[in-house]
């Protein structure tokens, strides 16, 4: 176990999950990580058409956050956002199939993975458009303030979003509104193929929540127990009508933009140092630290989900594409 | 007979926003200076008292990221009423309501809805130049997942924003700003007029005069020109872009042989354009000549005194050029 895990754990000891919360962890972790590899392969073999985006890397912040969220919580995912729709709950046979492009996905394969939707777990939807799904959260956080029943709503976005217009404007208006909304900024260190730091000015993410009077937090994004911690404060404080938080999660992407990407633009040595902290990985030797699980215990696990994920994946293969009768369904509602 | 009542176009909207709010918990109001205020125009005025902050929202002058929340609200139980100041300020808005509003249903194979209605006051009039007098409905009749409504009396906009604010989809109405003070019968108490029927406002024999909005006016003020001269023009208020009401328009075009669309917006790309090339598609074979298309100038608006009344053509221009359209001199 590495020092800053020992930190990080440190310092959230109040909310240390007890083995079996652990393990399901350990468990959405590996779910994503087993989907995202799974879904590279069908991306790189031309099986998926189009572009996907990839979140191997990052899983602990979607998981970390997840974890502590109700089913009536709501989330808006980005466009790097298989992550978020499997820590919400979302069906690994009809997320696939939507990923696929056939008709038993969540859009009848007619949004494909920048656009899907899980009404039944709160999600409302990944998103094309950067920064687009950080007003709906806010949005879902304005219904769920009427309704007064302690409902919470996330926004997941990537650092490429903190130059948006649109993220002030939220932030400013979630702040004055003191909305039950938690920001999540997830800082992989690249929009697209730039490096933030070329792109972005001030000293720190951190200042976009904290000019709005916000409750801001950084936290180490590779590390799920700190995630969750620094979660937990701000899913209770808006639970508490204490309105919004900022979290910046420092995260890595492992893969390129999107499947296919040559990410000239890494450095090979910062690429290694970020793969030595891979969550999964950390998450795992911190278990077995505790005796929370031994090696096999992971092993096996990780065997399970990846049958899982190949077996939903087939059976999204073999689901039907939409036919010419869906190309006009649900244009209005 | 009692004459019935009346009342201000501004007084039937403001009445529909009261019955709606009334009748439905989930129905919200959101713009800039809406609240309190009672608006720039004082198109809600008295919601803010009746209703509370928590239900008539004063934005900040943010209309792209207030307008997101009012998507983000409506696809999560609330039935927003996102009032967009001036039709001039939808640029502001346009992400939002072309890449999620419009799409969110679709892309969702409608697990999500977005029962929104976004006003705006668009028209040319009190010189206030060319950022806050434009008629940009073309932009939002463009979209398929929208529809798009732009009622010309003060029933129908009554009517009509019933009928949005109960739409389990985004609608888009678009009202007049010089018409707000024109007063006219209103019914008393719920009144809905379904989206996607034209009314035929005036009944006539030689030609059609397809008109919306404001234009609607200016159409029938050149059809009393036209009876002058023993010409008999029928004018027809769409009412709803979209959904266009097809039927009524193309019956009418095969009864009197003859057409001209007239809208408050730009021509080069517009609504008249489209409504023409519909019109000549589906009556080809019943016209005796070109549909013709009247709108603004293809130009900023200008401000001056001078130019301003230059834009849009008015009850005589439009009486011209129907009569050379009917005489077939043009």
């Amino acid at each position: 176990m590495s020092t800053s895990m020992q930190a990080a754990s440190a310092s959230s000891v109040q909310s240390l999950p007890a083995a079996e919360e652990a393990l399901r962890l350990l468990r959405g972790m590996q779910l994503i990580r087993s989907f995202e590899e799974q879904v590279r392969n069908l991306s790189s073999g031309g099986v998926i058409p189009g572009l996907v985006h990839l979140c191997a890397g990052q899983e602990a912040v979607a998981v970390g956050v997840c974890s502590l969220l109700r089913a009536d919580d709501m989330i808006a995912s980005n466009h790097r956002g298989h992550g978020h729709c499997l820590a919400k709950g979302a069906d690994v046979t009809r997320l696939a199939a939507e990923v696929l492009g056939r008709r038993t996905g969540y859009g009848l394969g007619r949004g494909g993975s920048l656009h899907m939707f899980d009404a039944a777990n709160g999600n409302l939807g990944t998103t094309g458009i950067v920064g687009g799904g950080i007003p709906l959260a806010a949005g879902a956080a304005l219904s769920a303030k009427r309704r007064g029943r302690g409902q919470v709503a996330v926004s997941f976005f990537g650092d490429g979003a903190l130059n948006q217009g649109l993220l002030f404007e939220v932030l400013n208006m979630a702040s004055i509104w003191r909305l039950p909304v938690l920001f999540v900024c997830e800082n992989n260190g690249f929009g697209e193929f730039t490096a933030i730091e070329d792109v972005t000015a001030g000293p720190d993410p951190l200042a976009r929540g904290l000019t709005f009077g916000i409750a801001s937090e950084t936290v180490d994004g590779m590390d799920v127990l700190a995630v969750r911690a620094a979660a937990q404060r701000a899913l209770a404080r808006a639970r508490e009508r204490g309105g919004p938080s900022f979290l910046v999660c420092n995260t890595y992407r492992f893969g390129g933009h999107h499947v296919g990407d040559k990410q000239d633009y890494k450095d090979d040595a910062d690429a290694k140092a970020w793969r030595l902290k891979d969550p999964i990985e950390r998450f795992g030797g911190w278990l077995q630290h505790c005796g929370m699980a031994n090696a096999s215990v992971i092993a096996a696990l990780k065997t399970e989900v990846d049958e899982a994920v190949r077996a939903a994946i087939e059976l999204a293969k073999a689901a039907p594409l939409p036919a010419a009768d869906d190309l006009e369904l649900h244009l209005h509602a | 007979m009692p004459s019935p009542r009346t009342a201000t176009y501004r007084a039937a909207v403001l009445e529909a926003l009261f019955g709606e709010m009334q009748r439905d918990e989930s129905v919200i109001v959101m713009g800039e200076d809406i609240g309190a205020a009672g608006g720039v125009f004082k198109q809600t005025e008295g919601l803010f008292a009746q209703f509370g902050a928590e239900r008539v929202i004063d934005t900040p002058i943010s209309e792209a990221g207030a307008f997101g929340i009012a998507v983000g609200a409506a696809m999560t139980g609330q039935r927003p009423v996102f009032e967009v100041m001036f039709g001039d300020f939808i640029t502001l808005v346009m992400d939002q309501l072309v890449n999620q509003a419009a799409k969110i249903s679709y892309m969702s194979a409608g697990q999500f809805h977005v029962p929104l209605v976004l006003r705006t006051a668009v028209g040319i009039g009190g010189n206030l130049g060319p950022q806050h007098s434009q008629s940009l409905h073309a932009w939002a009749v463009h979209i398929p997942g929208l529809k798009v409504v732009m009622p010309s009396t003060p029933a129908d906009a009554k009517g009509l924003m019933a009928a949005a604010i109960r739409d389990d989809g985004p609608v888009i109405f678009f009202e007049d700003r010089m018409l707000y003070n024109m007063r006219d019968a209103v019914p008393e108490g719920d009144y809905v007029v379904p989206i996607g029927s034209a009314d035929i406002k005036r009944t006539g024999r030689d030609l059609t005069m397809i008109a919306t909005g404001r234009m609607a006016h200016v159409a029938l003020a050149a059809a009393e020109l036209l009876a002058k001269d023993d010409i008999s023009a029928e004018v027809i208020d769409p009412r709803s872009l979209v959904p266009l009401d097809l039927d009524t328009l193309v019956a009418s075009v095969k009864r009197t042989s003859r057409a001209i669309v007239a809208d408050g917006g730009y021509r080069q790309y517009g609504v008249t354009g489209e409504i023409a090339a519909i019109v000549t598609e589906h009556a080809f074979d019943w016209l005796d000549a070109p549909v013709l298309r009247v709108g603004a100038a293809d130009v900023p608006i200008p401000f001056s005194k001078s130019l301003e009344p230059l834009v849009l053509p008015d009850a005589r221009r439009l009486a011209r050029e129907a009569a050379a359209l009917v005489r077939g001199f043009r």
